[in-house]
């Protein structure tokens, strides 16, 4: 039986993924902002399969709390064979472009809490010698763009972040893995227009299952996004500066 | 905003409608303007404009989706109101238990399925999907949350199931499932020629078989008037053969054709091989329960094949005894209109009383079938099956209904003025208001 960490547990995809990791019968550990959210995960997941759920409530963009859930994982939990990072917000590029302050929250939620919390499992893999990591970052980091930047290097640095464990655990059994999620119609992305090329979170979710399971290094989702980020990386500067993306 | 576009399963165009994503069931309801009205919105299975709320808000329920608890011993599910059978079967079958009342599509929510107080095969013996509910909580426009249940909040409890979404929104229900022993249906289906032998092998059926149902050619004429194949079945206690395997779901119809593929060439050719698929006058078979309560699911947006006016159906119910007769006038005149279409169905209702004040299942005889849009054409057809349906002293369908007058609906539900006094102030639907004759800012 696996043990299934979820931070961000009642994120629209991690929840969808956590749904098709559940029939398996795992033992999860939810981290959170709401106890009473986690609470609704926790009872889902268990009439779905899922073991023995285990909830932390912290705010994770608080360094302090980030700490006191890895602390609260290990209390439950001996071993971690599944880790999965997908907490995060939207921030208002707008916004952030005249505030340094927002910039830099918008950093700490999307990208450094993260590589807090890698700092930590990574050390606990690589001991156990196995296990996966699992984080969710963004098509939004293969380039950056005047329209949401601030979100795309933060996912950025978490992939390039990501990229270096790899290559330090590639002599163990660890898999890290990173998923690039395109368009997909969650709470986060309410306000926007959706049209053909918008994903569903379960649909992102069995993605995420199934690179879990088959422990692919970097994953786009859908699938169709890997050769649009390929022509968005290759378009000239003076094309792509015209554009409005 | 989120979510839509939403339309009802008839794909008719009803106007804009605009929702709100409701995802947490602690949560409150949105907010309204000032005599603006909501309503919630299920998976929009329902055909005509019972699940639509035309300047207004609908309640998107759809990601209301949690389940809450499950004591397999006891076979006892409470889930959130935007849960899909499809999956709670997923969950649920593999444990032993099944869904006490099964509609003819696995896609449709807990919420829906009580707001319409839904029916399956089984009718004759289990009633309708209320009579299972043991509890659920009902949050109104005020605030107020109501634990309504047999004993509890019962006037709520009775006015919500098959109150069509008006009485406020169900958050959460508990139901009782029952027990099987795998996911097996021991299926026999059988030709019969007439109406007359029709009701004879439903009489026959209804103590052996949990599920009975007919498909009937609704083209055939004169001596063919009303041939079809009848359909029975029972959970298997064994399996037959082998491992059991899960079907997949396969094709998909990715959009709308400019014109309905649904015509009288398509229909007459299908329903004609349809009557022969088998070569014998029964056939036995042990089938998985997928095919034989969803087999339209298998399609995926079928309801696409009827090009952009969408279409129609029509379910209604009479009396027993008026049954043979009324049934038979209602088949003839379709025939000789020539329209009508591929699923006709026809089922025997039991005299297990149904729990909600505006259930549509009521003993006697229902018959379901659609209708490609053809304007005018079909709505003077249904008005003529709404006059024998009257006349018989029977009802049509709400979840299926865009179209029957408001004296139609007055007829057909006695309990109307008892229900209106348990609805919410701040809850409507185009529908609603359409039977109450005040449908002028709904524009069809
Ligand atoms: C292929 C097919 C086969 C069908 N077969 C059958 C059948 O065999 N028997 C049968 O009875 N019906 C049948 N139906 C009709 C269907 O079961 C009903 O219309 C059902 O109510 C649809 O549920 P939904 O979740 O899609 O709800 P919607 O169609 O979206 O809404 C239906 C009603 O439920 C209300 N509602 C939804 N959620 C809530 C909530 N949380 N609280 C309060 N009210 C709510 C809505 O306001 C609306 O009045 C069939 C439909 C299809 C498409
Ligand atoms: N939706 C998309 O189109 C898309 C595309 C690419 C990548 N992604 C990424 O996918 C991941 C999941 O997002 P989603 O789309 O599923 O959106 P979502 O449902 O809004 O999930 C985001 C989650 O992050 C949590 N969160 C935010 N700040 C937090 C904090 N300080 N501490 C703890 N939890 C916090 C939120 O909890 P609260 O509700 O308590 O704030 C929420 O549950 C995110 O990393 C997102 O960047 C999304």
């Amino acid at each position: 039986m696996e043990n299934i960490v979820i931070f961000g547990a009642y994120s629209a995809i991690a929840e969808a993924t956590a749904r098709h990791l559940a029939p398996s019968g795992g033992r999860f550990f939810l981290v959170g902002r709401d106890s009473a959210k986690l609470d609704q995960v926790a009872a889902d997941l268990k009439v779905r399969g899922a073991q023995e759920v285990h909830i932390f409530a912290s705010d994770l963009a608080v360094p302090s709390e980030m700490l006191a859930s890895v602390e609260a994982l290990y209390g439950a939990f001996d071993k971690v064979d599944v880790a999965l990072l997908a907490h995060g917000t939207l921030p208002d590029q707008q916004a952030c472009q005249g505030d340094a302050a927002q910039t830099l929250a918008a950093l700490e939620v999307n990208g450094l809490s993260h590589i807090g919390l890698l700092t930590l499992l990574a050390e606990r893999l690589e001991q156990q010698g196995s296990g996966t990591i699992a984080v969710i970052t963004s098509v939004a980091g293969d380039r950056g763009r005047k329209s949401n930047y601030v979100y795309g290097t933060a996912k950025r640095a978490v992939s390039t972040f990501l990229d270096g464990l790899r290559h330090r655990l590639a002599a163990t059994d660890v898999k890290v893995i990173d998923i690039r999620p395109g368009f997909v119609d969650t709470p986060m992305t309410a306000d926007f227009d959706k049209g053909a090329l918008w994903a569903s979170p379960d649909k992102v979710g069995g993605d995420i299952a199934r690179a879990i399971e088959k422990g692919r290094p970097v994953v786009y989702s859908p699938w169709f996004w890997r050769y649009i980020m390929v022509i968005i990386r290759n378009v000239p500067a003076f094309v792509f500066h015209k554009t409005n993306l | 905003m989120s979510g839509g576009p939403y339309q009802s399963w008839g794909r008719i165009d009803f106007g804009p409608q605009s929702g709100v994503r409701f995802d947490d069931r602690t949560s409150a309801l949105p907010q309204i303007e000032a005599g603006q009205t909501m309503l919630p919105y299920g998976n929009g299975r329902s055909y005509g404009d019972s699940c639509l709320n035309t300047g207004g808000v609908l309640i998107d329920c759809r990601h209301l989706d949690r389940f809450i608890a499950f004591d397999a011993d006891s076979g006892v599910l409470r889930c959130e109101a935007g849960v899909l059978l499809a999956d709670i079967l997923d969950v649920v079958v593999p444990r032993g238990w099944f869904l006490p009342v099964s509609p003819g599509t696995r896609l449709v929510t807990v919420g829906g399925a009580i707001a319409n107080d839904i029916h399956g095969k089984n009718h004759h013996r289990a009633g309708t999907f209320g009579s299972h509910l043991r509890s659920f909580e009902l949050l109104r426009s005020d605030g107020a949350r109501l634990f309504c249940a047999p004993q509890e909040n019962r006037d709520y409890f009775h006015a919500t199931i098959g109150g069509l979404g008006l009485t406020g929104m169900v958050t959460w229900a508990e139901l009782q499932l029952k027990p099987i022993a795998n996911a097996y249906i021991d299926q026999e289906i059988i030709r019969f020629h007439n109406l007359t032998e029709f009701f004879r092998l439903s009489e026959a059926s209804d103590d052996g078989f949990e599920y009975t149902v007919a498909w009937i050619d609704c083209l055939a004429k004169d001596v063919s008037l009303g041939r079809g194949l009848f359909m029975r079945g029972n959970h298997a206690t064994e399996i037959a053969r082998g491992e059991p395997k899960t079907p997949r779901d396969g094709l998909s119809v990715p959009f709308a054709p400019p014109l309905s593929l649904i015509n009288q060439v398509s229909l007459r050719a299908f329903n004609a091989l349809y009557f022969r698929k088998q070569r014998e006058d029964e056939a036995a078979a042990q089938v998985h329960y997928r095919p034989f309560f969803y087999p339209l699911d298998a399609i995926g947006d079928w309801n696409r094949m009827y090009g952009p006016k969408g279409f129609f159906q029509y379910q209604c119910v009479l009396p027993l005894a008026e049954g043979d007769a009324g049934m038979t006038e209602i088949l003839r005149k379709i025939a000789a209109a020539g329209m009508g279409s591929f699923l006709a169905v026809l089922k025997i209702f039991g005299d297990r009383p149904s729990p909600g004040l505006m259930s549509f299942p009521r003993p006697g005889v229902t018959l379901a079938l659609d209708f490609p849009n053809t304007g005018d054409k079909v709505r003077g057809l249904l008005d003529q099956l709404d006059a024998i349906t009257g006349a018989c002293g029977g009802a049509v369908y709400p979840a299926k209904d865009a179209r029957m007058s408001p004296q139609m609906f007055r007829q057909a539900f006695p309990r109307l003025e008892e229900f209106a006094k348990w609805t919410d102030p701040a809850f409507s639907s185009s529908f609603w208001r359409r039977v109450n004759g005040a449908n002028s800012q709904d524009n069809s």
